[in-house]
């Protein structure tokens, strides 16, 4: 059944989602009620609360999804289940640890984590068996052994991808034998009916009405939809992947009278290129974009696996990164370099909006009330030399205290454009501006980036917080550009590791 | 070979010690269905849901708490304030942790709990609730505490020969100040309590509790109860690390009071936040030392103060200071020694136990002073640990004789040939000269662990043994499971005592009223204490049995022995099922379950003079970390990483084996990654926990597991004075970590001229090893006396002598909060 989003229409709207193959209903269920609480109300408790911001994974459950890859098949994407509205799963499918196995039939996901000692307190663990679910039924994983050139280190003989699991943290086993496990897994059976599922029917979106009181969540059928309810109602929360409104309402208690689902909405899901510009569209999630691109914009391949974790990518768009307005984002550095633009749409038309004009405060932007993020453009060809340095505590899943993107191009050793972008040096993401001031029209030369490095460390004003000192910040500013000219010039191979 | 530790003659393939098998919870933990306490709560009809209060101010008097408005928010049942109380408002047992306090201590402390019939309602509620308050003036830092000579507990002093004489007989005296942090436990799930009433008035709590018996013990003195009239009990916990020792036992007060008062379910779980800033962590020292040294680099005196970070509170912050002090040796022969020891008393979470329970605290010490130091002394770092340890005859600053000091050096040896030591520095020095920004080295540390509660009386232990009527046996004892192993343990220990198949045992969850009066899962000593306990009731059951298959058998008791099953005459080759013995058992009116006991020998601990035999034995290991640093940004890789460990004769190895890389990881967390911060500023927001979330409080990921991580356990180990040989093992690998840390600084050290001395802040953060190998490339004088850094010759810092006038040290007040309980119950 598919359901307008027409207001007029009773609150019952036979709401559902299957878990583990049982049919529950979602009607009336309140927009702050996450899916990792409905579940567990269900009597599925393996889904546990560990941190209720996306941050530890035992919350992980698979979804099935069209494939990220964006060929027309099916795919168990694993999220945060903590994060998103149970009211936006309406019409899903759902498969958690128990839907995976019994303890007397066991996965080969839950038999490997078993036998190597993958489990010790078991909280973390049906977190953990969901995430390497999902990459042990990637399509393609032996024959795409070294997805996006990652580190060799961080992948099986197997193809199994260790990123899939930077978004699961266990405190017990220190993870050696949990890769071990994943390394070890083979192909899905032929009558795994799991990955049997991956050929079915591609899960469609469905329009969504659940309502509680005076709190909607709503899913429009289309971007007219989408429009027409956020112009009758400009106080409408706009949510895609929820990965950064399920945080305001698990941990500062906030709730949305009224919650607009935008993260099936088929024109925000587009991936055009054309010879001006590629176009990403704002619900886009990370991973989606990560595939579908492959590599084809290379400065995005450096930020991707730096971005958050698998499970946060999963769920994650780009409209989203940037609808936060937050300082501390990581793509708004990589796509000021990159000379992004915005399409802003409301009922009243688009209008394109330059990522440098975006933001004008501390999570505040252009962006009118009853406009949306419908696209990201980047305009064609792409600078030759590109950079992303991201600077933080731990190297997965990580928050940046500084992050600085590099957009370049040389001709014949002479800078001919360069474009800076910084995130977490001030009050909004940045272009630095005296830097590339600065740089223009000079050799790419160490004295030139030394001078430079002066400019670039007394750019923005960074602060003192827990996540690094002011003067730090300042510092990784400066040595970010020298690291920039190592990597471009060194012929040492592993100095380019991002770190 | 004694009793205790001796397995069946019968071979290791006979019997179930020693083998690797996995977790005896496995299947459960993969598929979803091992339940945690809240868990439960889906099960449970009619549930209410208690929420705290929490007032966010560092210090303050509450002038005014106003409940009134919670009961306006529809669905809100009940507040919970300290009128409710019937017995006593204590969450702890020294009297210094009100329930329901009426002066806040800490930033978030909660004075009162709401129960509502949803978490939504009960937090509305909470919000509802009015606290006015009247702030005073809060110390943060334990700087600020030790400046306005704020203590609390006792001040006791390590002491052994004459530390003025070794200083001044010393070729080179050093002194320093380091200051390093706490870490928070960060157990997957968090502080969880579920109560209710039985029938006639019986109070049944299950409780995420490392100690079911005290936490038993407060439920009942809040309650103003007896400790029989409550039960608690423990399914299993999603990690406790120490941080479920203590804290648990308010939290399951406030869900059996609310249970008493309602008569209905009450279910109190913390979200992360809450839990973060309400429940106490590592402590967090400072210390200041003097420490000579010979000219062939050998320890003549060292001196020094630790001052830990106790937080609001007491807690076991005595007991954790005790053990600090007892383990600043570390592997090193120290002749001449004096090491004070005192707690601040700062406005911060209570500190609490955390595994290594401040013998991490005193081992980091002297490993920083000897990594700083060995520059100085012209030698490389590891030689100057080697030159130090231990030999036989030698004993530790408080006395202990060191039993097995050549398993230091076995430990040692053995990391150095596994690691391939030589081979691997020449080709870092070669990467190093060739690569101007980037710098690896290896770091290699010891670990020398004393095993055993420090004091004495809690190093006891029951277990509750039943075999019925078909064979099947059903074990009870009273430690926890908190992924450590330790029931996976005791069914292997039954299983081999008894002489039966694995599938025969069955382990019943951890409950007050199965077992009485334990200790708490804690010191690494649950399989050492309960495994006593499974053996020697598994022990008086065999014993009853043998004399059953003897008369069947047609021989003496003592010629019967059961392997695998079945019943054997020695010589024999049939025998009988051990089903059938323990049918012919019953009709013959045998009894066929026992209790267990188990009480560990030789033990003696004078904790006035601080001196005595307080370890059954030590544990030892020795590590060796490669480390790459990045020059421009301070951030790091730990490349490869090898352990010598030693378990004894390992119970469990794939057990063990968790335990030690586990322990690692979660050690070189403390040391490099987790970074506890406070707002020291004087705004509104001074005390505040400002890394209150998994978003700001990084624990190890994927990205800190090293490539190649080998871990041995060292052969041929077997003790003397444990059950079935083994040693303990749950938080000696902790401290293994150390060579993250000290390979950290040797490869910042590489960005500096040769003989570089680095002060490095812990924890080693990117940042911090950027400041440092910013400061070493900088070619920095040494000896200019700045803050943190060490200064050469005796005109350096003196560490402070303990105050006079601190409270006595025990024995009695470890005792106090035992012997002092029934008077404090009203009945």
């Amino acid at each position: 059944m598919t359901i307008t989003a027409d207001s007029s229409r009773a609150d019952t709207t036979g709401a559902d989602a299957t878990v583990n193959g049982r049919a529950a209903a979602l009607d009336g269920v309140p927009p702050y009620v996450t899916a990792l609480d409905w579940i567990r109300g269900l009597g599925f408790t393996g889904a546990k609360e560990g941190c209720a911001e996306g941050e530890c994974g035992a919350c992980a459950i698979l979804v099935a999804r069209p494939s990220t890859t964006g060929d027309q098949t099916t795919e168990w994407v694993s999220i945060n289940a903590c994060l998103i509205p149970a009211a936006s799963l309406d019409g899903q499918e759902v498969i958690t640890a128990e839907g995976l196995g019994t303890p007397d039939e066991l996965h080969p996901v839950q038999r490997e984590m078993a036998v190597r000692g993958g489990s010790q307190c078991g909280y973390c663990t049906p977190g953990f068996v969901c995430s390497m679910a999902a990459e042990f039924y990637r399509a393609g994983r032996v024959a795409d052994a070294h997805p996006g050139g990652h580190d060799e280190a961080e992948h099986g003989a197997n193809g199994f991808d260790l990123h899939s699991m930077s978004g699961n943290l266990c405190r017990c086993t220190g993870y050696r034998p949990i890769r071990d496990a994943a390394y070890a897994l083979g192909e899905p059976a032929a009558d795994d009916p799991l990955a049997r599922r991956r050929a079915g029917t591609v899960p469609a979106a469905r329009a969504t009405r659940v309502a509680n009181g005076d709190a909607e969540y709503v899913r429009p059928a289309d971007l007219a939809g989408a429009l027409e309810l956020l112009h009758e109602r400009p106080d409408a929360l706009l949510v895609a992947g929820s990965t950064d409104w399920g945080v305001e309402v698990n941990i500062r208690g906030r709730r949305a009278p009224y919650a607009i689902g935008i993260d099936r909405v088929p024109e925000l899901r587009d991936l055009t290129v054309d010879d001006d510009a590629y176009v990403l569209g704002a619900a886009l999630t990370l991973t989606e974009l990560e595939r579908r691109l492959d590599g084809a914009i290379p400065l995005l391949g450096k930020l991707f696996p730096q971005f958050a974790s698998r499970l946060i990518r999963n769920g994650a768009t780009i409209g989203g990164n940037l609808g936060t307005g937050s300082p501390i984002g990581d793509c708004p550095p990589a796509l000021l370099a990159l000379d992004a633009d915005l399409v802003l749409a409301s009922v009243d038309g688009e209008r394109t909006v330059a990522l440098a004009d975006y933001f004008t405060g501390y999570r505040q932007t252009v962006r009118k009330p009853d406009e949306l993020i419908k696209a990201v453009r980047i305009p064609r060809p792409l600078a030759s030399v590109t950079g992303f340095h991201k600077i933080a505590k731990r190297r997965f899943d990580d928050i940046s205290s500084v992050a600085i993107g590099y957009a370049m191009t040389l001709s014949g050793g002479t800078i001919e454009t360069i474009r800076i972008g910084l995130g977490g040096v001030a009050a909004t993401p940045l272009r630095a501006t005296a830097t590339e001031d600065a740089l223009t029209g000079a050799a790419w030369t160490e004295e030139t980036v030394n001078r430079a490095a002066d400019v670039l460390g007394a750019e923005g004003t960074p602060l003192d917080d827990h996540r690094a000192s002011a003067a730090y910040r300042a510092a990784m500013l400066r040595q970010s550009i020298l690291k920039f000219f190592d990597e471009t010039t060194s012929t040492d191979q592993g100095a380019g590791a991002e770190r | 070979m004694s009793h205790l530790s001796q397995r069946p003659e019968s071979g290791p393939d006979s019997y179930e010690v020693g083998k690797a098998i996995p977790h005896e919870a496995a299947a459960l933990h993969v598929t979803g269905r091992a339940l945690y306490t809240d868990d439960l709560v889906a099960r449970t009809k009619d549930c209410l849901h208690a929420y705290p209060v929490q007032v966010f101010v560092a210090k303050a008097k509450v002038t005014k708490l106003d409940t009134a408005p919670a009961y306006q928010v529809p669905g809100v049942v009940r507040v919970l304030t300290a009128e409710d109380v019937p017995g006593v408002n204590d969450a702890g047992v020294k009297h210094d942790e009100p329930l329901f306090p009426s002066e806040i201590r800490f930033f978030g402390h909660a004075v009162c709990y709401v129960l509502a019939e949803s978490l939504e309602a009960a937090r509305l509620g909470a919000a509802a609730v009015v606290v006015e308050v009247e702030p005073e003036p809060a110390l943060i830092e334990v700087t600020d505490a030790i400046a306005a000579r704020e203590f609390q507990g006792a001040q006791p002093t390590v002491e052994r020969g004459d530390v003025e004489a070794g200083l001044n007989e010393a070729a080179h005296v050093f002194s320093g100040v380091f200051e390093f942090a706490g870490q928070e436990h960060f157990y997957l799930e968090t502080h969880c309590a579920l109560a209710h009433v039985d029938e006639a008035g019986q109070i049944f709590v299950q409780s995420s509790t490392q100690h079911p018996s005290e936490t038993q013990e407060i439920v009942a003195h809040v309650l103003g109860k007896h400790s029989h009239e409550i039960t608690v009990q423990c399914l299993r916990m999603g990690g406790g690390f120490g941080g479920k020792e203590m804290q648990p036992h308010g939290f399951a007060a406030v869900a059996a009071l609310g249970a008493v008062i309602t008569g209905r379910p009450v279910r109190l779980r913390l979200n992360r936040t809450q839990d973060l800033t309400m429940s106490g962590k590592r402590h967090g020292f400072h210390a200041e030392w003097r420490v000579g040294f010979d000219d062939a680099g050998l320890i003549t005196g060292l001196e020094a103060t630790l001052t830990a970070d106790g937080g609001w509170s007491l807690d076991l912050s005595e007991p954790v200071l005790a053990r600090a002090l007892c383990h600043i040796d570390n592997a090193y022969w120290i002749p001449n020694i004096r090491v004070n020891g005192r707690i601040a008393k700062t406005n911060k979470t209570s500190n609490t136990a955390f595994r290594g329970f401040g013998g991490p605290q005193g081992m980091i010490v002297i490993e920083d002073i000897l990594g700083r130091c060995a520059p100085l002394l012209g030698l490389e770092a590891d030689e100057l640990r080697r030159r130090n340890f231990y030999s036989e005859g030698q004993s530790t600053p408080y006395g202990q004789p060191v039993r097995h000091p050549d398993r230091i050096r076995a430990v040692w040896e053995g990391v150095h040939d596994a690691a391939e030591l030589d081979r691997r520095r020449a080709e870092i020095a070669e990467f190093n000269a060739a690569h101007p920004h980037r710098k690896r080295a290896i770091g290699v540390t010891p670990v020398k662990f004393g095993i055993s509660f420090n004091l004495t009386a809690f190093n006891q232990a029951g277990a509750l043994v039943h075999v019925y009527k078909d064979g099947s046996v059903l074990i009870n004892h009273g430690g926890t499971e908190m992924g450590q192993g330790l029931h996976t343990k005791m069914i292997q220990v039954a299983a081999t005592t008894l002489g039966v198949p694995l599938e025969k045992v069955r382990l019943a969850p951890t409950r007050t009223d199965k077992v009485p009066n334990t200790s708490a899962t804690a010191a690494s000593s649950g399989a050492d204490l309960n495994g006593g306990a499974v053996k020697n009731a598994c022990e008086q059951i065999r014993i009853r049995l043998e004399q059953v298959a003897g008369a069947a058998l047609g021989v003496s008791a003592a010629d019967v022995r059961f392997v695998d099953g079945t019943a054997y005459a020695l010589g024999r080759e049939a025998g009988i099922a051990w089903e059938e013995v323990v049918k012919t058992a019953y009709f013959q009116r045998v009894q066929l379950f026992a209790a267990g006991y188990y009480r560990t020998e030789g033990l003696h601990w004078d904790s006035t003079t601080m001196t005595g035999s307080p370890f059954k034995y030590f544990a030892y290991g020795c590590a060796a970390t490669e480390v790459e640093v990045d020059g421009f940004t301070g951030a790091y890789t730990t490349r490869r990483v090898d352990i010598v460990h030693d378990v004894g004769d390992s119970l469990s190895p794939l057990i063990d084996i968790g335990q030690i890389e586990g322990g690692f990881v979660q050690g070189a967390g403390w040391l490099t990654l987790e970074d506890l911060r406070w707002d020291s500023g004087d705004g509104p927001n001074r005390g505040r926990l400002s890394t209150q979330a998994a978003s700001t409080y990084k624990l190890p990921s994927f990205s800190e597991l090293p490539p190649e991580f080998n871990v041995i356990l060292l052969e041929r180990a077997h003790e003397e004075g444990a059950v079935y040989g083994s040693k303990a093992v749950g938080e000696p690998p902790l401290m293994l970590a150390f060579s993250v840390r000290e390979a950290l600084r040797e490869a910042a050290a590489a960005f500096g001229p040769p003989g570089t001395s680095v002060d490095l802040g812990s924890p080693a953060t990117p940042e911090a090893v950027w400041w440092a190998l910013t400061e070493a490339a900088r070619g920095h004088e040494q000896g200019q006396g700045e803050h943190g850094h060490v200064t050469d010759g005796l005109n350096g810092s003196h560490p402070e002598p303990s105050d006079p006038d601190a409270p006595e040290r025990h024995p009695e007040s470890e005792f106090r909060q035992y012997t002092g309980l029934s008077s404090l119950t009203r009945t």
